[in-house]
């Protein structure tokens, strides 16, 4: 039930886009078309899950260990930047597609504040290893979600006439707000 | 060579300003400007890492193989990064528990590594301070100026320094708390960004 808890807490309540304010670079960037928010939210699910395993056993088996926690934005930041470079290599090699689709926002995962956040989030939270996988699961999942709900908005709001100081990012940060007000309405769910 | 240096640092203050002109670095931009003070924090955080950053990948840049040039620079932004995280924490705990997880996240600031890769990996240390410095304190500007929006609607105060409100609307005002929310501040750095967009950048 606890874990039920904590997915629904990340999917939806502190939805990592929306609430927290986390990876809003990619979030802009990848929104325009369908396929390259699909395939951004799996990137993303697939790098955060095993962000959030690898930095949890890294912060407790070895930086609390030593007592060195202040190196935690310098080791987290490298093992994020590594697995991106292997998830790249790979993406490469089998599904050439969506690695051409992706473009520059694969590497660029690596500066994605969402990835690191949801890590930090973890360890602040003082979860067990359990409870940082489920979270940080909820957390990409939330992060797809919304994604992929405002690409399907913004491809509408590409086809309309919108006055031309609004244009692209500018009305797109308006319907993140409106977005972003649907899901204040999940607050007080758990 | 003054002129120059000058040429540089103007362009991030209005040509270049990251949040408008680059749209990079938007997370901290809607996190923190709940209060003019948490914005000013975190802009001047950001330079600090920003400046030195510039200067020292300036100073390594043909030194660094550039095949691993990105992993460099993040190892040199993260031990900056740090740095700023010891110093908030020593002499400004309240804004160190205010930004809570932004500090460290400036590592993941693209405007950082963004000017890193595009600016100090080609020129001298001092064009590099000179970039750094401006673009930072344009970033301090921008997100003064949103969050000075945002809790002027949100709660009818402006803070700038020490938690005590310079300014507040009489009891009479009744605060549009959507704007110091989450949805208010994507709505309100939107329209922002529409109106910079009507001012032409040169």
């Amino acid at each position: 039930m606890e874990y039920f808890e904590i997915f629904i807490a990340g999917v939806f309540i502190n939805n990592i886009l929306l609430a927290q304010f986390l990876g809003n670079c990619p979030f802009l960037g990848t929104s325009k078309k369908m396929e390259t928010a699909v395939g951004m939210s799996m990137a993303v699910v697939f790098v955060l899950v095993m962000a959030g395993m690898i930095t949890w056993v890294v912060d407790t088996y070895l930086l609390k260990q030593l007592g060195v926690e202040y190196l935690r934005t310098v080791s987290f930041i490298l093992v994020i930047a590594s697995l991106v470079q292997f998830v790249e290599m790979f993406l490469k090699k089998s599904i050439p597609a969506l690695y051409a689709g992706l473009g520059i926002f694969l590497p660029l995962i690596t500066t994605n504040c969402a990835v690191m956040g949801a890590c930090l989030i973890n360890i602040s939270k003082e979860y067990s290893f359990m409870k940082a996988l489920v979270s940080s699961f909820a957390f990409a999942v939330g992060f797809g979600i919304a994604l992929i709900l405002f690409a399907g908005l913004r491809e509408r709001i590409n086809l309309g006439r919108v006055p031309k100081p609004l244009q692209d990012t500018s009305i797109g940060l308006v319907a993140a707000g409106i977005i972003a007000l649907t899901f204040m309405s999940f607050k007080g769910m758990v | 060579m003054a002129q120059s240096l000058a040429k540089e640092f103007t362009k991030g203050l209005w040509a270049e300003v990251p949040p408008f002109r680059l749209v990079l670095g938007l997370c901290p931009v809607l996190a923190v400007t709940k209060t003019v003070e948490n914005g000013i924090g975190m802009g001047i955080a950001t330079t600090f890492v920003l400046v030195f950053s510039n200067l020292l990948v300036s100073l390594l840049r043909n030194v660094i193989p550039s095949k691993v040039r990105i992993a460099c620079y993040i190892v040199i932004i993260a031990t900056f990064v740090t740095i700023v995280e010891f110093l908030t924490q020593a002499f400004a705990y309240p804004l160190f528990l205010a930004l809570g997880i932004f500090i460290p996240l400036i590592v993941v600031n693209c405007v950082v590594l963004g000017r890193a890769e595009a600016f100090a990996s080609k020129n001298t240390p001092l064009m590099s301070i000179a970039d750094g410095l401006g673009i930072g304190i344009g970033f301090t500007l921008s997100l003064a100026a949103l969050a000075a929006v945002r809790e002027f609607l949100g709660a009818g105060t402006i803070t700038i320094w020490g938690g005590t409100p310079v300014f507040e609307m009489g009891s009479s005002f009744h605060p549009f708390t959507f704007m110091v929310e989450a949805p208010g501040a994507f709505v309100a750095l939107g329209l922002m960004l529409a109106v910079m967009n009507l001012i032409p950048s040169k």
